[in-house]
């Protein structure tokens, strides 16, 4: 494939580059899982913190834990629905959370300070593997949902409304985890590399709306990311007559 | 290095799965089970107490104030009948003492009448007699005045 330092001469920009670990005779990536137990560090504490002391009256971060609390139930309970939605939120709401604090930690802290033998820190989300984790995670968790809540009548939904549906509903079993896969890693994956690109031609100002413009995509696909997983395990769950 | 791999590199590249894809997953089903015990459950209580505490106590002030007007009800009735009561007690005592004042008025006047009627007839047996006094001495009177002129003859 091309290399970006013909297009850039003057630019030093790592893609695909990774710090590898090595464990036994698994092969990992090193970077991400070091962002990503900051990111887990950074929720932990927070959630910590804020429930240290639960008051009726809260105070201080108890009061933005109730409120993202009450955020996740409220996108859990529009798209699961108001029966089996309590079983679903955490799941949902860690991961809104996780993919949410990782992007935007890709976003706002300089990891290009910390250097690493090979590789870049960055979002843990703007590597694939842990994007298809958690859209294989969510393949499962609706699989789960629907056979646990409704037994083999899950798969009347295969052939619901006319058995015409059965062959678009097993592509979409393939299609659901491809496409939340690929939308999470591309989005963070692109933004980060339009901030590092335009970072590299023009240090000065010119970055800066699209780093907020990138922080708002961040948002949004978290957002996308665990609206799309609660509507899935919603529509497993769904009873039709 | 400096170069932007995409497939089919045996090392490195954007699309490089290994053993990270498996224990991202774990790592996200653990934090997934720690938050659910650190921040889903607790959080969920408080806020599921504070909506409980406050509907509890929301239906205890509708009652409160449910009872409140009740009794201000009730006591509105009460002052009203009371009021009719009094009214009718003003009556009653206006109406009495209307009754007494005439029973008096006509005692009074019957008692005044009767004196009088008395009177007049007192008068009147009085006049009489003097007027008889005064016929019998002026028959005396009479007959002496004859005795003398027929003694003087």
């Amino acid at each position: 494939m091309g290399s970006l330092s013909l297009l850039l001469p003057f630019a030093e920009l790592e893609v695909g580059q990774h710090l590898y670990w090595q464990i036994g005779n698994l092969r990992l990536h090193g970077q991400v899982f070091l962002t990503s137990w900051i990111v887990i560090g950074a929720l932990l504490t927070l959630v910590v913190i804020g429930t240290k002391k639960m008051e009726r009256d809260p105070r201080g971060v108890q009061n933005l834990l109730e409120f993202l609390w009450d955020y996740i139930r409220d996108l859990a309970r529009t798209q699961i629905g108001e029966k089996a939605y309590r079983d679903w939120m955490p799941f949902i709401g860690t991961l809104f959370l996780f993919i949410f604090v990782s992007n935007w930690g890709g976003a706002l802290v300089p990891w290009r300070l910390i250097h690493l033998p090979s590789g870049e820190l960055g979002a843990p989300t703007a590597d694939i593997n842990t994007t298809v984790a958690l859209a294989l995670l969510v393949s499962l968790s609706y699989f789960y949902a629907g056979l646990s809540r409704k037994g083999l009548r899950y798969f009347e939904y295969y052939v619901h409304p006319t058995p015409i549906m059965l062959p678009f509903k097993i592509v979409e079993d393939f299609t659901k985890p491809l496409s939340l896969s690929f939308r999470l890693f591309g989005n963070i994956l692109a933004d980060e590399l339009v901030v590092a690109v335009l970072v590299f031609l023009v240090p000065l100002v010119l970055p800066v709306p699209v780093m907020f413009l990138g922080l708002f995509t961040s948002a949004i696909q978290a957002l996308i990311f665990a609206t799309l997983a609660a509507y899935y395990i919603g529509e497993a769950v769904e009873e039709h007559h | 290095m400096n170069s932007l791999i995409l497939f089919g590199a045996s090392e490195g590249g954007l699309f490089d799965f290994d053993a990270t894809l498996p224990l991202m997953a774990v790592q996200v089903v653990l934090l997934t089970f720690i938050l659910n015990s650190l921040f889903f459950k607790p959080v969920g209580k408080a806020v599921e107490e504070r909506e409980g505490y406050v509907s509890t106590s929301r239906a205890d002030a509708k009652k409160k104030l449910a009872q409140a007007q009740k009794f201000e009800e009730d006591l509105r009735a009460q002052l009203k009948e009371a009021r009719q009561a009094s009214q009718k007690v003003i009556t009653e005592a206006e109406q009495d003492s209307d009754k007494l004042y005439k029973e008096a008025l006509a005692l009074a006047t019957s008692e005044a009448n009767a004196s009088r009627e008395k009177a007049r007839r007192e008068i009147d047996s009085q006049r009489e007699q003097a007027l008889n006094q005064l016929k019998a001495d002026s028959e005396k009177l009479g007959e002496l005045i004859v005795e003398r002129l027929l003694a003087a003859k």
